[in-house]
């Protein structure tokens, strides 16, 4: 996957957020870069390390040296399409700890810093990644031990807090979907925008548990998540409805309640998720409908937008199917912050929260 | 509602009388409540609404709802003694001990007008002179005790203080005919009111040898649970002797002080209850004189008149030997308007407080600790006589009073003070200046090029960040709002203008026209309490009412250390009144002079607050030195903020 990066980055629009494409590759939409990635990893290993090692050596290649790159751990994480990005990231920072030959905790703690940085860099656009990394650092060096015990106590000890959370990243999911039980009753209709993984979690568990729903889902334009999750759901034998996106409005006299997943959720407690969120939460809002957001603790971020473009543009290019004349311009941009509220409740692997207790655990972590 | 409406607001002087009512019916008897007795008040008019009878309708709380159902028992035994022994237990809203028992707990060295001193004295008078008065005084003191059990704190206040007014001026009008015009019954208070006055104040000359410092020290502690905590303290002091029972309050009061947190300001004391204005105006140092016409809703809050003090208070320097002459400085600064806003107030008395400690000695057969507290409540209670304190400066105070408190006692004397100086230093830098510094930080990076600031008043923080943001070479524009009669802003446009920040000002009434064009509004404050409410200089509320309205961000900077963790509805329960006749000038326009002579008029009051409170759901972020917090996350912070003793 390493060497997809570079190559991408240099076919596409620089401006196109490479979360965005990355996401193609991992919903079962077989491209070609992920065929021309796939054969590259299995066939000439050698040379990936080599032309990774020249792309990444301003980003932290230097690690190479050691026989070990955090980019490319991450990678080998990120093959599994189920995983999440800052799992993936989280456990590729657990293993620089492990294969770290730091003799001081200091050291240890530049590397983290270093291998922390690069991940990042890979894709600035993920507040899921930035987050998770964060975190991550935050979590594992908070320990007080740190300071009196003999380096390699201490750095076990480090170990074992980087696993446990990476353990509890990957179980999230899990979680939230056991705690999301109790909110699907039967006979209920669920409206969900764009394709997240916590929340077809929810829906697979509430299905298995042999819980009666319907679910409406949104085109989701031009990502096409709709035709995606009515896919995964037909499967679970769950009766789905597409809507295409402006039908919303229409059928929310129908629904029950709104899920979606969230790209990060931000300090007031609001989300940032994909192009369209905020306009389902104002249409539930005005007519009383609860929008429940599922999203993991990792994605809780230190951002603050004020307004819609308070963040960092995440691009992606529309296909309208019609040439446009050039003087068109297009709004391009990925996804949309929703504000507090409009949300109702947050469910995540550390209960169920209202959107306020978003910024109380920040702070508690971060101070 | 409304057949017993009329009678409470004839017989019930306790009750706080806002509002637009019935002229009362002298021939009332007694209110038919279901609980008690009949207290035959009915032939007082109502105290309060005496003055004003153009009021502001009161908010339909707790506190005139359990005043509407317990009448006033306690008052019947001065009355007439009517069913006086009998009287049931007004349980819960206020606790009319401070009105009987003349030795009521006046904490706050504040010098008021109070009648009421001489007023208990006609009272005792007229007690004797009414055959079940005596009986009667016992039986309400022993009611009192399960009376303050139910008090809430804001219920507590009012009734409480509209018993002092209520019984007081009631008690006045005994002398004359019940029968009395209520025009005629206002002139009579007024001018019976002054008479007092005067004579107190000869008797206050007399008696300044009462301002002792123990006294002092006694008074300047401010607790946040002062009127709860004096309620249930003062129901155990329920002797007739004023002395005896004056030492019991106190020595009661220091109780609590010592268990409980020594916190929250001042204005908390309720400047209606005249026993305790009384009390308070003993012992000050700041010779004080009530303001003559008062507006009825904020008769809690002191208001002086405030051309007097000064002068007053300057002439007088060579006598304060009690009080440290930085901490004088100081405290004739404040007096005179000189030094303004959170921050330097709070720094220029943490500063002061080290100049005096720096010349402290213990003094023989003493605790270093307990004399340096005492002093410093001392030193507190004279800045509080010059001006009520600002929240800011409340947190600094209790910071310093646990430092002197967690000094260890086998310390050296210059240790101990090197020690106190050096944390002094230290929260100066970092809750200050360094809280300061990372404010700006974070600000800076929400203001984009092609923004426009809306800023209100003069805020230190907001300045700096202005400032920085200009230095950065971001492209904005400015709009100060600012209002009368202070005009702070006109200094933040110069100093804003002279760094070459293009600008416009205008003044708060334009405030709607001018915030459409308006990207972002950046605003001040003096504290921010637990529900998230914002406690600032008067017009903020506005200003972030019209920027929620326009959909404007509003963002407040506020440093952590004026967090408070107080909750506050609205901005009468606690605030500060200034200097009315501020209002009444134009400063160089002599002209105007329609006010001219107002304080001569009975309709006519001027109200001049300094602080109001903004709702949360106005504010969209809070700035301070721990980062960008919602308005929900105050809470958050002040829990960690004192768990993890960040003041140190």
């Amino acid at each position: 996957m390493a060497t997809e990066i570079p190559q991408s980055r240099q076919n596409l629009d620089p401006q196109i957020s490479l979360y965005y494409q990355t996401r193609a590759a991992h919903h079962a939409v077989v491209t070609n870069d992920w065929l021309a990635q796939a054969q590259a990893a299995v066939g000439h290993p050698p040379e990936d390390a080599v032309s990774e090692n020249s792309s990444l050596k301003s980003a932290g290649g230097e690690e190479s040296g050691n026989g070990f790159s955090v980019v490319n751990e991450f990678n080998n994480w990120r093959k599994q399409p189920d995983l999440a990005e800052a799992v993936a990231a989280i456990r590729a920072l657990a293993s620089v700890i492990r294969s770290s030959q730091a003799t001081t905790m200091m050291e240890l703690e530049i590397e983290l810093k270093k291998a922390s940085d690069s991940l990042k860099s890979w894709d600035t656009t993920s507040i899921s990644l930035t987050a998770g990394c964060d975190l991550f650092m935050r979590y594992v060096t908070r320990t007080s031990a740190l300071e009196y015990e003999d380096f390699n106590s201490a750095k076990s000890r480090l170990l074992e807090r980087a696993e446990r959370f990476g353990e509890i990243s990957y179980k999230a999911r899990k979680i939230i979907a056991m705690l999301s039980q109790d909110f699907i009753f039967d006979g209920c209709t669920i409206l969900v925008h764009g394709f997240s993984r916590v929340v077809l979690e929810v829906l697979r568990t509430a299905a298995q548990n042999r819980k009666l729903f319907r679910v409406f889902c949104t085109e989701g334009r031009p990502d096409r998540t709709g035709l995606r999750l009515s896919n995964e759901l037909a499967k679970l034998d769950v009766p789905v409805k597409l809507l295409i996106d402006s039908a919303v409005a229409y059928s929310m006299d129908e629904v029950d309640m709104v899920f979606v997943g969230a790209d990060g959720v931000v300090e007031s407690g609001g989300i940032i998720n994909m192009m369209g969120t905020y306009q389902i939460a104002l249409v539930a809002k005005s007519m009383n409908k609860p929008v429940y957001v599922a999203a993991e603790s990792y994605k809780f971020a230190r951002l603050y937008p004020l307004d819609q473009k308070d963040m960092v543009p995440a691009l992606h290019p529309i296909d309208f199917g019609v040439p446009l004349p050039s003087k068109v311009e297009v709004e391009m941009s990925a996804r949309d912050y929703t504000p507090p509220q409009y949300l109702t409740l947050l469910f995540t692997d550390l209960g169920i929260l209202s959107p306020s207790v978003v910024s109380d655990e920040l702070i508690q972590l971060y101070l | 509602m409304d057949p017993r409406r009329v009678p409470r607001t004839v017989s019930d002087p306790k009750v706080r009388q806002v509002g637009f009512f019935a002229p009362p019916d002298r021939t009332q008897s007694g209110p038919p409540a279901p609980t008690s007795s009949s207290p035959p008040v009915s032939e007082i008019s109502p105290s309060g609404n005496s003055l004003s009878p153009v009021m502001i309708p009161p908010p339909r709380n707790l506190s005139s709802d359990i005043s509407r159902h317990f009448p006033p028992a306690p008052i019947s035994p001065l009355r007439g003694g009517r069913g006086a022994a009998d009287s049931s237990i007004p349980v819960g809203s206020y606790n009319p001990s401070e009105f009987i028992s003349p030795t009521a707990t006046a904490d706050f060295s504040e010098d008021a007008v109070s009648p009421g001193w001489s007023r208990k004295g006609n009272s005792a008078k007229f007690a004797s002179s009414l055959p079940t008065g005596g009986i009667g005084m016992a039986a309400v003191k022993q009611n009192n005790v399960p009376a303050s059990g139910l008090a809430t704190v804001s219920t507590v206040r009012m009734p409480k203080a509209v018993t002092e007014k209520g019984g007081a001026t009631g008690e006045v009008q005994m002398e004359q005919q019940p029968g009395d015009s209520k025009i005629s019954k206002e002139k009579t208070t007024k001018a019976e009111r002054r008479a007092l006055q005067e004579a107190q104040r000869a008797a206050k000359a007399a008696a300044k040898s009462g301002g002792s410092k123990t006294q002092a020290a006694a008074s300047g502690v401010n607790s946040i649970n002062a009127n709860t905590g004096k309620v249930p303290k003062v129901t155990p002091s329920k002797k007739d002797s004023s002395s005896v029972a004056a030492s019991e309050k106190r020595g009661g009061d220091r109780q609590p002080d010592k268990d409980r947190k020594k916190d929250v300001p001042h204005p908390r004391m309720q400047f209606d209850d005249e026993n305790r204005v009384e009390k308070a105006k003993r012992r000050s140092v700041v010779k004080q004189t009530e303001a003559r016409s008062r507006v009825e809703l904020f008769r809690h809050l002191p208001q002086y008149e405030h051309g007097t003090r000064l002068p007053d208070l300057e002439s007088r320097f060579f006598q304060l030997d009690p009080i440290h002459p930085a901490v004088y400085k100081v405290g004739v600064r404040y007096l005179a308007g000189d030094i303004s806003g959170g921050n330097a107030r709070c720094i220029a008395m943490l500063q002061a407080f080290q100049e005096s400690i720096r010349d402290y000695s213990t003094p023989p057969e003493k605790s270093l600790i307990r004399d340096l507290t005492t002093k410093i409540n001392s030193y507190v209670s004279f800045l509080i006589e010059c001006r009520p304190l600002s929240i800011s400066m409340g947190n600094a105070i209790r910071f310093l009073k646990t430092r002197i408190n967690k000094l260890a006692l086998n310390l050296s004397e210059s240790e101990a003070k090197a020690s106190i100086l050096l944390d002094i230093d230290r929260f100066i830098n970092e809750k200050i200046i360094l809280a300061d510094k990372v404010i700006v930080k974070h600000a800076v990076t929400k203001i984009r090029d092609g923004d426009v600031l809306l800023t209100y008043g003069s805020s230190s923080a907001v300045e700096m960040i202005l400032l920085h943001a200009h230095e950065l070479g971001k492209q904005f524009r400015v709009v100060i709002v600012d209002s009368r009669p202070k005009l702070e802003g006109q200094m933040l446009l110069r100093r804003l203008v002279g760094q070459g920040i293009s600008c416009t000002y205008t003044h708060l009434n334009a405030v709607s026209y001018v915030m459409h064009e308006v990207t972002r509004v950046l605003l001040g404050a003096s504290s921010v309490l637990s529900n998230g409410t914002v406690y600032s200089r008067v017009g903020t509320a506005s200003v972030a009412m019209v920027a929620h309205q326009f959909r404007v961000p509003v963002l407040i900077c506020c440093e952590a250390y004026k967090f408070h963790e107080r909750v506050q509805l609205d901005s009468i329960c606690s605030n500060e009144l200034g200097d009315p006749d501020a209002i009444a000038r134009v400063s160089g326009r002599t002209e105007i002079n329609y006010l001219e002579g107002w304080t001569n008029s009975e309709n006519l009051q001027l109200l001049n607050l300094i602080y109001d409170a903004t709702p949360s759901d106005y504010v969209s972020m809070i700035i301070t030195d721990y980062g960008m917090i919602p308005p929900t996350s105050v809470p958050v912070i002040v829990r960690e903020y004192q768990r993890e003793h960040l003041w140190i």
